[in-house]
């Protein structure tokens, strides 16, 4: 049996050429067997080690939603499993007269405004506070990210109790500032006093996570800039609408494209501001009902699966779109190339 | 620019806000119900936490032990098979040559945007065909399976083995005729052993605070995970508060204990994946 390693059929370039010349040195010499081994190790472990990822994400991630597209075609109800095939168009057309749908798309978009908008602009101010030089820095840090590990369900609970009519916290302060002194609001009757309450809940959870994502940004700002422009005399405010936020402006459209793919899908904070939270009303007209909760109740309540998935595929197709405006829009306003 | 007394003042506003309503679930969590009704409102913690946690976990209708039991079965499972799955692709991405790992890599990140929530009925028709009686809806495989890989996990490991392992050493192993799981275990392994621990926290918190899937799959079983188990406690006509928020405080605090413990790796963690992305 030959002891001399078998020269490559084709030599590859590149890194294994310069492999191949320093293995000469070794005195050990590898047998066949180890070097088709070593070949295989080489050329095909890689794929090994990376398959895993992407078999279970095909699986589980992937199909998941283009099948969503063909249930969506179809009639497919959890009660009864006879009245199957092909819908066409029609879970689409039904959902373009559908007033539940509406409403629910009306309220999605009301909730994210108000939890967005204030959510990143006090995340830049945050931001820009925590990147001062500050003793008890870490302390700090990890403070504003408490709500980021709190569970949304255990939060929600407690802005339930916080929101309540005639004992909770929330109308107790506003008394005390003279605000509905004599009748205390109901803030799951109205839609804005609902709207207001849960995207109270979505800021408080948000606000300090894109807050460090700000402040990774901001670090890497050299310090002069800044004190060219308090030399010429920019204040605080100033320098963070001009200097800080267009330099950080990659982090700020991925923050804002983020929390639009978040706030659109809002589901928990209001499934669990409801008094009966399985059923996924959204309030006893639906005042805070979300898109994604009305997906739960169609899919899950009504068991029309069918109609369900058509919803989450029209939800999809406008957070594609809100996005990719929100994005657009953002860029320019950071002054970014037109 | 040093901070002000402004700074520190407007700071710590802010670290109330973030802290109050850990604080206030603490209150109503060891309160009785006639100190809740009260106005003003109680505002100091009680003496009843014992007598609540009790009976949380004595109701007959929702299991709470056994959900809470079921979320360190889930979280720990994903943790676990996250922190290996993505760190060996991250390596192989980081240090191998292969045929189209640029292109391979492109798809990792694009399906990070890929919002999973929206596939969540043809998952669950998904569940139902799996092998096995009735499918895996109303079972953990269900809520795990999915969470076992993260487009996230991979693209992490990748941006930080790129750095952690100098290529040399990867050379230098692989002249001493090791395999590339060896130097899998032996090389990178050790070296990454702080991003495993940030990922490896930052995916059990969201895989235990995990809700809407959960509920779908979960739902109306007796043994649910524990947030869904929350959102039973908090069901019905006549929903007691107090019992809810200790629930809610049980299942808070493993997290609170590991913010405690590795706060600081999480927020380092969350700056690095952030200005790298």
């Amino acid at each position: 049996m030959s002891t001399t390693r078998a020269a490559p059929e084709t030599p590859r370039p590149g890194r294994d050429s310069g492999a191949t010349a320093s293995r000469r040195d070794r005195p050990y010499e590898p047998g066949p067997w180890r070097t088709r081994l070593h070949r295989f190790d080489m050329r095909y472990v890689p794929y090994l080690l990376i398959a895993p990822f992407f078999l279970l994400f095909a699986v589980f991630g992937l199909f998941p939603i283009v099948f969503n597209g063909v249930v969506a075609l179809r009639h497919w109800r959890l009660d009864d499993p006879t009245l199957t095939g092909w819908a066409g168009l029609e879970n689409f057309r039904r959902l373009f007269t559908d007033d539940d749908f509406f409403n629910a798309l009306s309220n999605t978009f009301g909730i994210f405004l108000l939890s967005t908008v204030p959510q990143l602009l006090l995340a830049l101010v945050v931001a820009s506070l925590l990147n001062r030089k500050l003793r008890a820095q870490t302390w700090f840090r990890v403070g504003v990210l408490l709500p980021y590990i709190t569970p949304v369900t255990a939060s929600t609970l407690i802005f339930s109790v916080v929101f309540a009519r005639d004992t909770g916290i929330a109308n107790w302060a506003l008394s005390l500032l003279g605000i509905g002194e004599t009748a205390p609001i109901d803030w799951r009757s109205a839609k804005w006093s609902s709207w207001i309450a849960i995207a109270t809940m979505v800021n408080w959870k948000w606000i300090g996570y894109n807050a460090l994502l700000y402040l990774a940004a901001m670090q890497s700002i050299p310090r002069d800039v800044y004190e060219a422009a308090a030399v010429d005399g920019a204040g605080p405010w100033r320098q963070l609408w001009r200097i800080t936020v267009p330099m950080i402006r990659p982090v700020v459209i991925f923050t804002v494209v983020l929390s639009t793919i978040g706030g659109l899908q809002l589901f928990t904070e209001p499934m669990l501001f409801d008094a009966n939270p399985a059923l996924g009303l959204g309030g006893d007209d639906g005042q805070w009902q979300t898109v994604a909760q009305l997906i739960y109740k169609v899919g899950w309540r009504d068991l029309n699966l069918g109609y369900a998935a058509a919803m989450s595929w029209a939800l999809f197709l406008v957070i594609l779109l809100v996005a990719a405006i929100n994005a657009l829009i953002t860029n320019r306003l950071g002054g970014g190339r037109k | 620019m040093p901070g002000s007394v402004w700074t520190y003042l407007f700071l710590s506003v802010v670290i109330a806000f973030s802290a109050f309503p850990l604080y206030w679930m603490f209150v109503i969590a060891t309160n009785t119900d006639e100190a809740l009704a009260k106005i003003p409102p109680q505002v100091l913690p009680g003496g009843q936490l014992v007598t609540n946690l009790r009976e949380v976990f004595s109701m007959q209708d929702v299991f709470f032990l056994q959900s809470l039991g079921n979320s360190v079965i889930v979280s720990s499972v994903v943790t676990a098979s996250v922190l290996f799955f993505c760190s060996l692709a991250g390596f192989a991405f980081a240090k191998l040559r292969f045929k189209g790992r640029n292109a391979l890599m492109v798809m990792v990140v694009l399906t990070m945007t890929v919002p999973n929530q929206l596939g969540v009925v043809a998952l669950y028709i998904l569940m139902g065909r799996m092998p096995g009686e009735g499918g895996w809806n109303g079972t953990l495989l269900a809520v795990i399976v999915p969470g076992l890989v993260t487009a996230f996990g991979v693209f992490y490991m990748r941006q930080f083995i790129l750095d952690a392992v100098p290529d040399e050493l990867v050379e230098a192993a692989r002249m001493d005729g090791a395999s590339t799981m060896r130097i899998f275990w032996s090389v990178v392994v050790p070296a990454v052993r702080p991003a495993m621990a940030v990922l490896g926290l930052l995916t059990f918190v969201a895989t235990w605070n995990e809700f809407q899937w959960p509920l779908i799959t979960l739902g109306g079983t007796d043994y649910p995970t524990s947030m869904v188990a929350l959102s039973d406690l908090a069901s019905g006509n006549y929903v007691l508060y107090r019992r809810v928020l200790a629930g809610a405080l049980v299942a808070t605090l493993p997290l609170l204990v590991m913010l405690f413990v590795g706060g600081r790796q999480i927020v380092r963690g969350i700056m690095e994946g952030a200005v790298k992305s």
